[in-house]
């Protein structure tokens, strides 16, 4: 179902016309109300007046998270305390968090955008939706609830952690839909297969997976497994949230709310603007946004904007599944490795379990990258050479898909560790040395 | 005759080995015989146990990597030259061992053989 035809079947003509509107409020309201804002627009030599439609949008600064960092932590902030009504911090691992904060206004969008997604996945008033994501100062959790029960959906706060009695809860309650991380999903299909409770024997049809980046064969292996439906909901906190972008029934590429979030895709390494179809970074601004409005905010996410008309028969445009962050990327002895690119490999095969972890270590000057992965009994030989040989065969077909030789190493069922929430695919000794 | 044997898919990390036989022994199954084959990274620890269908159960159930292998279990004297009188038997019918090892009680000696064709091997040993 489309939630909001007006908005998401907007002519493309009448949809440039309303961003440029919203742009040039937004431009005045950020020069006026964020010394940051100001400061820079000022170096560049630019004032409100200079843009008049979203074309202008080139001529503005970028904002990365540094930008943010220096500013903490509200120095983005272009409203009153007064008007904030609540807060999200995202998960830095070094240094200050990210702090955002929403308006009244800010919350109701937020809520408008999560049931335009909710609704394109099929889902509405008569689902029980439980949700997965970690509660409390990360956006996934609070941004998926309000959003369903706007959608008016029965909404369970799960949240991450205690599985077995949320499986429980899916099976007693009738639970049909539910959003998490897509590692989260795999868990979560384990532990349903443990407690012996058949899956096709629940009524969950529907998964909502978002806050890390995926692929299609874990797709694939996510909807076999838990016998749903899995869409991609894309979203970062520093621009609002989970619900910036979402996949329809066709499962190709994901429409972005542009008329709140206007994208761009540039060259990380010249910024300049690149055409749709060519993958570069994503970046957004939020054009409606009261509380913390970002111009051109890098989100060293890698994507491209897709081409031609979807059929669903929304306008809004699509990108393409993120191809993994800037910062995920690896550099293995001067080649570029995404950990994605071993995740499609290794769901691709289905002799090994879908989690894997990537070990990257320097050992006299030479980068090494070691994939550990997980063997499924049903493919385990009781003969060395049986063995060495599915070990070869991983290492070969990663070998041909990064062009960097792979030390494949074999380990025993259920010793990597599952995680609940995001989960830690790689680890680079090089980086602690 | 065929028996079962239990193959363990071991990481070669420190104590895993100890880990299977303490878990065997809480559950009284005692472990007849064993043999261990490596590699670099990983090893495979074949077994013979008093009580299978247990043992993969409580094995299982310690998340090992358990699996089932059928097996000759084959016996000989066990005086010099009671092994190399079946080998040479399997040599001259082509028979092909994938892998084999013994233990011995008393007089006798067992051996427990992994051919790459069963019915051939038992048809040779019954000769
Ligand atoms: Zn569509």
């Amino acid at each position: 179902m489309i939630w909001n035809q007006n908005k998401e079947c907007m002519s493309i003509d009448q949809m440039h016309d309303l961003q440029g509107k919203r742009l040039q409020k937004l431009v005045k309201k950020v020069y006026h109300s964020t010394p940051f804002y100001r400061k820079k627009m000022q170096e560049m030599d630019i004032t409100p007046g200079d843009i008049r439609t979203i074309e202008d949008i080139v001529k503005l600064p970028f904002t990365t998270k540094q930008d943010l960092r220096d500013n903490y932590p509200c120095g983005m902030f272009a409203v009153p305390n007064s008007e904030i009504v609540r807060i999200h911090a995202s998960s830095g691992t070094t240094g200050n968090p990210t702090i955002v904060g929403y308006t009244r206004n800010d919350l109701e969008i937020w809520q408008e955008c999560i049931a335009r997604c909710l609704a394109a996945y099929g889902l509405t008033n008569n689902d029980i939706f439980s949700v997965s994501y970690g509660y409390g100062l990360f956006t996934g959790g609070l941004g998926a609830h309000y959003g369903a029960e706007f959608l008016g959906a029965t909404v369970i706060p799960a949240s991450t952690g205690n599985t077995e009695k949320h499986v429980k809860l899916i099976r007693d309650l009738g639970i049909t839909g539910i959003a998490s991380t897509p590692s989260y999903a795999l868990y979560l299909a384990e532990t349903i297969e443990k407690m012996g409770i058949d899956v096709k024997e629940l009524k969950l049809r529907t998964g909502v997976f978002g806050a890390e980046p995926w692929t299609e064969n874990m797709r694939r292996e996510i909807e076999s497994r838990l016998h749903i439906n899995a869409y991609n909901l894309y979203g970062l906190s520093e621009i609002m949230g989970p619900g910036v972008a979402y996949e329809c029934e066709c499962k190709n590429g994901s429409h972005i709310a542009e008329d709140h979030f206007y994208p761009e895709i540039i060259s990380p390494d010249t910024l300049e603007n690149l055409p749709a179809g060519q993958k570069g970074e994503l970046v957004f601004t939020t054009l409606t946004k009261e509380g913390m409005p970002l111009l051109r905010y890098r989100t060293k996410d890698l994507c491209s904007i897709m081409e031609g008309e979807c059929p669903c028969g929304r306008t809004n445009v699509r990108i393409s599944r993120i191809m993994g962050r800037s910062d995920d990327m690896l550099i293995i002895r001067g080649i570029n490795v995404f950990p994605s690119q071993v995740e499609s490999v290794i769901l691709g095969m289905p002799e090994f379990e879908p989690h894997y972890q990537l070990i990257v270590d320097r050992i006299n000057n030479l980068d090494t990258l070691q994939v550990l992965a997980e063997v499924r009994k049903e493919y385990l030989s009781d003969e060395i050479s049986g063995m060495l040989a599915l070990k070869k065969r991983l290492a070969d077909k990663l070998k041909s898909v990064l062009t960097v030789s792979v030390d494949v190493k074999l380990v025993e069922p259920n010793s990597i560790e599952r995680s609940s929430g995001k989960s830690q695919r790689v680890i680079d000794k090089r980086i602690m040395k | 005759m065929i028996i079962k044997q239990l193959s363990i898919f071991l990481e070669n990390k420190g104590g895993r080995i100890n880990e299977v036989a303490k878990t065997l022994a809480r559950e009284g199954i005692n472990m007849q015989a064993f043999s261990m084959a490596e590699t670099a990274d990983f090893g495979i620890l074949r077994l013979i146990v008093s009580d299978v269908e247990h043992a993969v159960e409580v094995l299982r159930k310690a998340d090992f990597a358990v699996m089932l292998t059928d097996v000759i279990h084959a016996q000989c004297p066990n005086k010099p030259g009671g092994l190399a009188e079946i080998l040479d038997k399997m040599a001259l019918h082509d028979v092909f061992i994938e892998y084999m090892y013994a233990f011995s009680e008393g007089d006798t000696a067992n051996i427990i053989l992994r051919p790459t064709d069963m019915q051939k091997c038992i048809e040779v040993l019954e000769k």
